[in-house]
């Protein structure tokens, strides 16, 4: 049955360096959960490790209470879905999904039964007796699935399954994954770099970088409330704008840009400069009688639903902010003058760290 | 106690069954390569009294009767290589590029050729061009005189038209493999056919092209059948070492020790040239869009096509030769009109056991080296470590030992306690093992280099253990490499002399040494029908192998 994983200042070191750097987190059981990062920030290790194809260095890893650092790889009842599917390609559809099944001494009148139910399960019954080269990429993906929960493993671990799919089989294998997760309650841990696919799919997130948890939330969080510049740069778009911090006499703070615009903020603690996080949909576009910092256009790129415009400030920086095609009557041309104006309260404030400093 | 439980159970975990592989393989191959190996170059340095001596050395390098072979050696070596290339190259463009006919037989008769028994080649071109030879005894009849055939000029005829084949087939692989842009892009640049074809495409093949010159060069320097049968005064290295060790038979065999090792070092320096001097220019190729094939004219066509046949069909002409005479009446050694099958009848009743031989000890070479050579290239590839890296240049060693200077080492080594092999069929089936081993490691490991890791891991991962897993689903998938490999060992086994004619005794005499024995007793009948036996083996053999590999299979 399904159970929780935790795992608790897990390090793994290569010869010149910590692939994964004392990283702790529960992985509860029946959750989605997402480790994500950019190439080499140790993600696809830390998934090896829990599959046991790894060694652990340091730290333990449970499944349940049991602590999994000594169990082999074979018995440790994970399903696991593969990046390339790894697919037995001497093996028909269904020898490949009953083969686990068969490795557990299933009894033979029950194999074909739940064969037939897994295979079905990702729709794909009517392929059974195809042998794997007859097989697109996403109905190969499918008998990937279908091998991986036929067995009803403890966990689910899946490396990055949908990288080699074009855009659309992308999506729609992405909604089935989901579905069939939350249908059998599987606790699943999903590796990928893909930061939609990640908001798209996930109960929790874990962003991870150089080896270690950078910020570990719900989607929504995630995106909404980054707890640190890499965070805010990795998800989504970010422009990062410098701004002093001035303090009035009732030492309440205020942040102040170049052109002498200001803005009321709610600091964690006393700061002089901090670096603010905008969305580019978190800006709102004045003409240059209004409010706000000042700016050129430089680019723009009209998308139908919004324009995409690229913005000059006086400082020399270039921002980028969206205005919504419902909002306006026309576009705005390169060499308008602007003014960028923007709700303080719902963007990230960050010391010089690098840190949220906001409240 | 607890402690040494634990140790116990961290020696049990050392062991498995890939470890135990690992160290029965050191361990063989230690027995039967390093420690052979090491008692010829041990000897080599100890005189008649037990001391160390530097004198055969001396001897080999001050007296022209022994440093005159190696002189030859590298004459025959590097005439044939430039000879071979001058005929490989051409045919390869030649086939490659041109829309002649008969492609595909013309490839099939040059593959066939190369993988013939070593010294047909010799035996054929005496039966033709010989003092007694068919075509000599024509011309004589219209009072021609041909140039007599033994001596250098036959040796480098026959290892020509033997070896040529390599650098066909290397270069042929590269020349389709280079995608049409590159060389459209130097026909776009402005250069003229004749200069696109020196500028960009032979150096683009250049480091194949290399590598094949290598396979010539080391094949022409160590084979022994071919310069002792049509060489006579002619006298080359391997030939040498025979020669020395037996006539040193009972005595000591520092002397050919000696040679042995000139000649292991010859070809490591020439293979350790090839490998950094030009390895290190390797271009990777694959061609998205092969070369045109370009259409011809029809008399350039015909032209092309008889000139391209006419030369694979006279490297095959040998194979030609053996059948036919095979079935040609004999009185003593002297060939009569009409056809029998008495040379087939004598060998049956005489050779037999020779026969039996060949076939029961190349089953069992092969049998082992399948099982090893799956096993040991699966550690070599996929669980890469220093003592499998090791395992890996041991396992290559033996293609710089020449097969009568490993024969040598075996014999030296195996002949005295602890181990007493000399005479046995093991010491035979132990030399095929570690010869040609090789050739089923090296297509093991390229099919294992395609399977990727996660295949194994998703069985690991479904509850099936590692060792469960090699034999449900790698060496299932392995098969195909496995298989094809096993074949080109098995063909090059039966047709094994050099190191047979060092190993063998009365008892376990193989084809090989029948046919031998049989050329020099001028016993032309029978050696005519046990060659065949040997070419009609290797054809089907070859067959069996394209099948096998659907066609796509390369036996280089």
């Amino acid at each position: 049955m399904s159970h929780s994983v935790k795992i608790c200042n897990v390090i793994k070191r290569y010869s010149d360096f910590t692939a994964v750097d004392n990283i702790s987190c529960e992985i509860k059981e029946g959750e989605f959960f997402t480790l994500l990062g950019p190439s080499g920030c140790g993600k696809t290790t830390l998934l090896r490790m829990i599959a046991g194809f790894n060694s652990i260095d340091g730290g333990e890893i449970y499944f349940g209470n049991k602590v999994i650092n000594n169990i082999d790889a074979h018995k440790r009842d994970i399903g696991m879905v593969f990046q390339n599917y790894a697919i037995f390609p001497h093996m028909s559809v269904f020898d490949n999904v009953a083969y686990g099944l068969k490795a557990r001494k299933v009894p033979k009148n029950q194999i074909e039964g739940r064969v037939l139910e897994a295979l079905d399960l990702v729709q794909i019954k009517n392929l059974k007796d195809r042998k794997p080269n007859e097989l697109s990429g996403g109905q190969q993906q499918r008998v990937a699935l279908a091998r991986a929960i036929v067995i009803k493993p403890g966990v689910l671990l899946m490396d990055e399954p949908l990288s080699n799919l074009d855009a659309k089989l992308r999506v729609q294998m992405r909604t089935i994954i989901r579905k069939l997760q939350r249908d059998l309650g599987i606790t699943t841990v999903y590796v990928t770099h893909d930061q939609e696919e990640a908001l798209a799919i996930s109960d929790r997130i874990a962003i991870m970088k150089s080896g270690k948890i950078m910020q570990l939330d719900t989607p929504t969080d995630i995106y909404k409330k980054p707890k640190n510049t890499f965070v805010a740069g990795f998800i989504g778009t970010s422009n990062f704008l410098d701004a002093k911090v001035t303090y009035d006499s009732g030492m309440k703070p205020s942040i102040k840009f170049e052109g002498g615009v200001e803005y009321p903020v709610k600091l964690k603690r006393k700061l002089d400069s901090v670096t603010v996080s905008i969305r580019p949909e978190q800006f709102t576009i004045n003409n240059p009688d209004g409010k706000g910092i000042p700016g050129q256009i430089q680019m723009y790129t009209f998308l139908g639903d919004f324009a995409n415009y690229e913005i000059k400030l006086a400082n020399g920086q270039t921002v980028e902010a969206n205005e919504y095609t419902k909002d306006i009557d026309f576009v705005r041309k390169i060499g308008d003058k602007v003014r960028l104006d923007f709700n303080p309260d719902k963007v990230s404030l960050f010391d010089q760290d690098g840190m949220e400093a906001y409240l | 106690m607890m402690n040494d439980n634990s140790i116990i159970k961290k020696v049990r975990r050392h062991f498995d069954f890939w470890n135990i592989v690992k160290y029965l393989s050191i361990i063989l191959l230690f027995i039967f390569l390093v420690y052979p190996l090491f008692t010829i170059i041990f000897k080599s340095f100890i005189n008649a009294d037990g001391e160390f001596s530097l004198k055969y050395y001396k001897t080999f390098f001050t007296k022209p009767y022994y440093y005159r072979t190696l002189f030859n050696s590298l004459k025959v070596c590097i005439l044939t290589t430039i000879l071979a290339t001058l005929i490989g190259v051409p045919l390869a463009y030649i086939t490659t590029r041109y829309n002649i006919w008969g492609k595909k037989i013309i490839n099939l008769l040059i593959i066939m050729s190369l993988m013939s028994p070593p010294f047909i080649g010799a035996y054929s071109w005496i039966m033709l061009l010989g003092r007694n030879g068919f075509i000599t005894n024509l011309f004589a009849k219209i009072g021609i005189t041909m140039p007599p055939i033994y001596g250098f000029g036959g040796i480098i005829l026959v290892f020509t038209l033997k070896l040529f084949p390599y650098i066909y087939l290397y270069v042929s692989g590269a020349m389709s493999s280079i995608d049409r842009s590159l060389e459209e892009a130097a026909e776009n640049l402005g250069s003229s056919k004749l200069r696109r074809i020196l500028t960009v495409t032979i150096p683009v093949i250049m480091p194949t092209l290399a590598a094949g010159a290598i396979m010539v060069f080391m094949s022409s320097l160590a084979d022994f059948g071919t310069p002792m049968l049509i060489g006579e005064g002619y006298k080359v290295l391997p030939v040498l070492v025979y020669e020395e060790y037996m006539s040193e038979m009972g005595g000591n065999a520092n002397m050919a020790g000696a040679l042995s090792v000139v000649i292991v070092f010859c070809s490591t320096a020439v293979l350790l040239i090839q490998k950094y001097g030009v390895s290190k220019k390797n271009y990777i190729m694959t061609a998205l869009r092969p070369p045109i094939v370009e259409k011809l004219s029809t008399g350039k066509r015909i032209l092309l096509t008889a000139i391209s046949m006419f030369i694979a069909l006279v490297a095959f002409l040998p194979q030609v030769v053996v059948i036919v005479t095979s079935f040609i009446k004999t009185n003593g050694p002297i060939f009569v009109k009409g056809f029998s099958l008495e040379s087939y009848e004598k060998i049956f009743y005489k050779l037999s056991k020779n026969i039996a031989n060949t076939f029961t000890f190349s089953i069992i070479a092969i049998l082992i080296i399948v099982v090893f050579g799956m096993l040991i290239s699966y550690l070599v590839v996929k669980r890469k470590s220093k003592i499998n890296s090791l395992l890996d240049l041991m396992i290559m060693f033996p293609y710089v030992i020449p097969g009568a200077v490993l024969g040598i080492c075996m014999l030296v080594a195996f002949n005295k306690p602890p181990l007493i092999l000399s005479g046995t069929p093991a010491i035979l089936i132990a030399a095929y093992v570690v010869r040609k081993m090789p050739y089923t490691i090296r297509s093991s490991s390229a099919l294992l280099y395609q399977i990727e890791p996660s295949i194994e891991e998703a069985s690991i991962n479904l509850g099936v253990s590692p060792m469960k897993t090699f034999f449900k689903i790698t060496a299932r998938m392995m098969l195909p490499g496995v298989l094809s490999g096993a074949i080109l060992s098995w063909i090059t086994t039966i047709n094994e002399l050099s190191s047979s004619i060092m190993l063998y005794s009365g008892k376990t005499a193989t084809i090989s040494v029948a046919i031998y024995t049989e050329v020099v007793r001028a016993s032309f009948g029978t050696a005519a029908a046990l060659a065949s036996i040997l070419t009609v083996t290797t054809i089907l053999s070859l067959l069996l192998f394209n099948w096998v590999t659907k066609g796509k299979g390369s036996v280089i």
